[in-house]
């Protein structure tokens, strides 16, 4: 009997969840051996004609990461939602943009003027910048069409699964992996992580206060932070009630707060709603001058709250994104 | 997402860009993601059908710049390793040491050690990714093996089963020390202005130390392992010297106070094309000597030395293009900062014929030496009895306005620009990536293969290869694009004749 066929493929991301791939070592090994990768661009010699020459449906899996961005990604995702079994979003940019997702708070148009034009070290004074056709002698060249917006891997295609984090961890990989072969899969449209909050799984979870109660917020760097207690009860922003468990705690671990990159358990929508509401709820301040001060020790609450997922949230992207005349972004 | 939603979603990205279509003829790109899946060449031969241009594109876009804005700057060592999930540690510290910077704060000597021996375990596994499965091929199985054994399966082949295994487990083992302090490896979490976030437990000292005595033996291995694959090999040795892998141009390393190879600090040290020393300055002062040209056919920029002015894809004493990464940082400095790799050092120049060293192909070389110096140092500092103190942060209390970090990624001089306003929010970020500097460069080696490789309208079958080659050696980081496991790139190569028609098109996907 043939080994199932998978593809691993990635578009708007760093690479970081190819590295986590390669980071299950020795676990690689049986990787390969009891599947067949058939696509993966970065570690492998294969062409996407191969892939549009599989039958529909030919491929078991595929583990597809990073957001979409360009004309051609969105191609690809089409292609392997076509060709695949299961589409599993792989990583937190596929699973809800990520952050490159927080280039939706910004036109294309500044990112342009600033990398090209304004930036410090920039000297182009004839304000020259990449074109998508460039002639030289009769010869066009050629760059790639962009998006206006970063969305994520389902506000493209149909995904069945999803395996959260920045990256993934190899043990939830692995998991995630084992479960596919096996063929004991939950029900479309899962995580593959487990459906508690961070905490549950926090080596600092008992040093967690019952009612925390919030006089101020402290930023991590101006505060010594105590390796062994609940950040919430050191006055410092931890996402980790309204984060997905599955990493271990690796950050907490490492002495600094959950960021929230494994995305929201199943039963909350919005990940950063639901943490500012929580948040608020606790804050100690009564009347609105003292509330202010108390929110001053969060100074960006977009970049905190969705770091990870601003494009799959109910905010999306910044309202008044200017856009060229005569178009209308979505 | 339902799909009814999906397809309105869909539906109006389409119209937006036929809009924009409508608009402008020709519609400039923006730079918001990194990643495109391809490098392009294009080649444009003359009527005698020989090479007059190649041109490599990158798609390479940062909006990591602008998306900076905004953000507290404590979060930028977390956000711009997202830059490279392959390289983040050097974007994690160069950011944090911005922010050092920044709030005009030292860290303490332990969480200095910390971090150094954090980055060297970094450039150790990094290095070791290259030399055995990315580049390395090319070397350890051959330039002219067939493509299907020119990988990890060919190296494995080459050096035996056993030997892989150690090398997994070795950068595996390395890993995970930088997991014990960054809380993980991929995206670590240690940096703070001051400090690190988490120090060393001495009962976890005896492993870590026997894990640095092992990486030395490694890397004695690996240099053991070059030399007798590759410089016993005369055919190797004459293709890393042969003219179509050489240019003669300036380089960039950071040097300690000896002027010594650092990876994590130092004075940034340009020589010329001939080895003399050009500048040596500060970090805060690179916009005198760094500054970026704009081409309209590639997303990326050219950085070129800024006193001597743009002067074009050119070489020679006039060149204001520099190299970075490893043989810029041998040919930079006066010598390594510990003894073996000083002996290998040494050995490296005089093979080659002394300093400086213009054949691109030595970076691997280079990295073997380099791959020394950093196990060396995470001996020396888990050695040193203040790598267990537990004094690792100081807490700043200026005001923030202005900071820059700089540190040798295993790819290059890494620069992180910031400002803020007083609450400490990015109001400026500016980041020269390690490849960035080595741009100008690699267009110039992707143009010289091809010349030499076309004659004629004859393209020769290791085309693909040999232009491989030529860029593989700078162990590039375009958007990590490049980053294929087996010493693959998704490449395509487009040829024209002199009529300007596609003569022919060679596609590596």
């Amino acid at each position: 009997m043939s080994k199932p066929k998978i593809a691993i493929y990635w578009c708007a991301s760093c690479g970081g969840c190819e590295e986590a791939v390669v980071d299950l070592a020795e676990g690689i090994l049986g990787l390969v051996e009891a599947v067949d990768i058939v696509f993966w661009p970065v570690a492998m010699d294969f062409k996407k004609s191969d892939v549009a020459a599989l039958p529909d449906k030919g491929l078991a899996a595929t583990l597809l990461n990073g957001a979409i961005r360009t004309s051609e990604q969105e191609e690809m995702a089409h292609l392997l939602r076509r060709k695949s079994q299961y589409l599993i979003a792989y990583g937190a940019c596929a699973c809800s943009g990520g952050i490159p997702g927080l280039a939706n708070l910004y036109s294309r148009e500044q990112v342009l003027r600033y990398v090209y034009e304004d930036a410090p070290s920039v000297a182009n004074e004839s304000k020259t910048r990449p074109q998508l056709e460039f002639r030289d002698d009769g010869q066009t060249l050629e760059l790639p069409e962009i998006r206006n917006v970063v969305r994520s891997l389902d506000q493209v295609v149909d995904v069945d699964y999803y395996i959260p984090g920045c990256p993934p961890t190899p043990r939830i990989t692995q998991a995630a992996i084992d479960a596919l072969l096996s063929g004991k899969l939950p029900a479309k449209g899962s995580v593959l992580a487990p459906d508690l909050a961070l905490c549950s799984e926090c080596p600092r979870r008992d040093t967690k206060p019952a009612d925390l109660s919030f006089a101020h917020f402290s930023r991590p760097h101006e505060i010594m932070l105590d390796p062994a207690k609940c950040m919430l009860a050191q006055g410092v922003v931890c996402m980790g009630p309204a984060t997905r468990a599955g990493c271990e705690a690796v950050c907490p671990a490492g002495n600094m707060p959950c960021t929230g990159c494994f995305g929201p358990t199943s039963r909350v929508r919005d990940q950063g709603a639901k943490m500012l509401s929580s948040l608020c709820a606790n804050i100690a301040a009564k009347d609105d001058a003292d509330i202010d001060r108390v929110l001053d020790g969060i100074p960006d609450p977009v970049g905190t709250f969705y770091r990870y997922g601003l494009p799959e949230s109910l905010l999306r992207r910044k309202a008044d994104l200017a856009t060229p005349a005569g178009t209308s972004a979505p | 997402m339902n799909p009814a939603t999906q397809e309105v979603w869909n539906e109006a990205q389409k119209r937006a860009v036929a809009a924009a279509h409508a608009e402008r003829r020709r519609v400039t790109i923006d730079p918001i993601t990194r990643l495109e899946g391809h490098g392009k060449i294009d080649i444009l031969l003359d009527g005698a059908g020989d090479v007059e241009h190649a041109y490599l594109q990158i798609p390479e876009l940062r909006g990591f710049e602008v998306f900076s804005l905004g953000r507290p700057a404590e979060d930028m060592p977390q956000i711009t390793s997202r830059i490279c999930g392959v390289c983040p540690t050097a974007h994690h510290m160069a950011a944090t040491k911005a922010l050092d910077d920044l709030y005009q704060v030292e860290p303490t000597p332990t969480a200095r050690k910390i971090r150094e021996l954090v980055y060297n375990a970094f450039v150790f596994e990094d290095h070791a990714l290259h030399v055995y499965i990315l580049g390395g091929p090319d070397f350890i199985v051959g330039p002219q093996a067939p493509a299907a054994e020119r990988n990890i399966v060919g190296v494995i082949g080459k050096v035996g089963v056993e030997v892989a295994k150690q090398v997994i487990a070795m950068r595996r083992r390395v890993r995970e020390l930088i997991s014990y302090f960054g809380g993980k490896v991929i995206h670590p979490v240690l940096g703070l202005p001051g400090g690190v976030a988490k120090g060393l437990n001495p009962a976890d000292l005896p492993k870590f130390k026997q894990l640095a005595k092992e990486a030395l033996d490694f890397a004695l291995f690996t240099n053991q392992v070059f030399h007798d694959l590759v410089l016993k090999n005369p055919d190797y040795v004459n293709l890393i010297t042969s003219d179509t892998f050489t240019h003669r141009t300036c380089y960039m390393g950071l040097v300690d106070s000896a002027n010594k190879m650092n990876f994590y600090d130092g004075q940034i040290r340009v020589v010329d094309a001939k080895g003399k020393e050009y500048a040596k300055f500060a970090a805060q002062r690179y916009r005198e000597f760094v500054a970026e040209h704009v081409e309209p056919w590639s997303y990326m920029k050219f950085c070129y030395i800024k006193p001597l002015g743009w002067q074009g894809f050119t070489e020679g004493p006039k060149s204001s293009v520099y190299a970075v990464a490893p043989l810029a940082r041998l040919n930079a400095a006066d010598g390594m900062a510990t003894p073996c790799a000083q002996r290998a050092c040494d050995e490296f120049f005089s093979t080659l014929g002394g300093k400086p060293v213009h054949h691109t192909l030595a970076n691997h070389w280079a990295r073997v030496v380099e791959i020394i110096q950093a196990a060396e140092t995470m001996v020396a500092l888990l050695d040193d009895p203040g790598i267990t103190g537990t004094d690792i942060r100081t807490i700043p209390s200026k005001k923030p306005t202005v900071g820059v970090g700089v540190v040798e990624a295993p790819r290059g001089t890494l620069f992180h620009h910031y400002e803020t306003d007083e609450r400490g929010l990015i109001t400026k970020a500016n980041l020269i990536v390690a490849t960035q500097n080595n741009a100008a460069r690699i267009a110039m080696s992707v143009e010289k293969a091809a010349k030499g490789l076309i004659k004629k309208r004859n393209v020769s079958e290791g085309l693909l290869n040999m232009v491989e080659m030529a860029f593989r050696a700078y162990d590039p980081c375009f958007g990590c694009a490049t980053h294929s496991l087996p010493g693959h790139l998704p490449l395509r190569v487009n040829i024209y004749g002199e009529d300007r028609r596609l003569v022919r098109q060679l596609v590596q996907e």
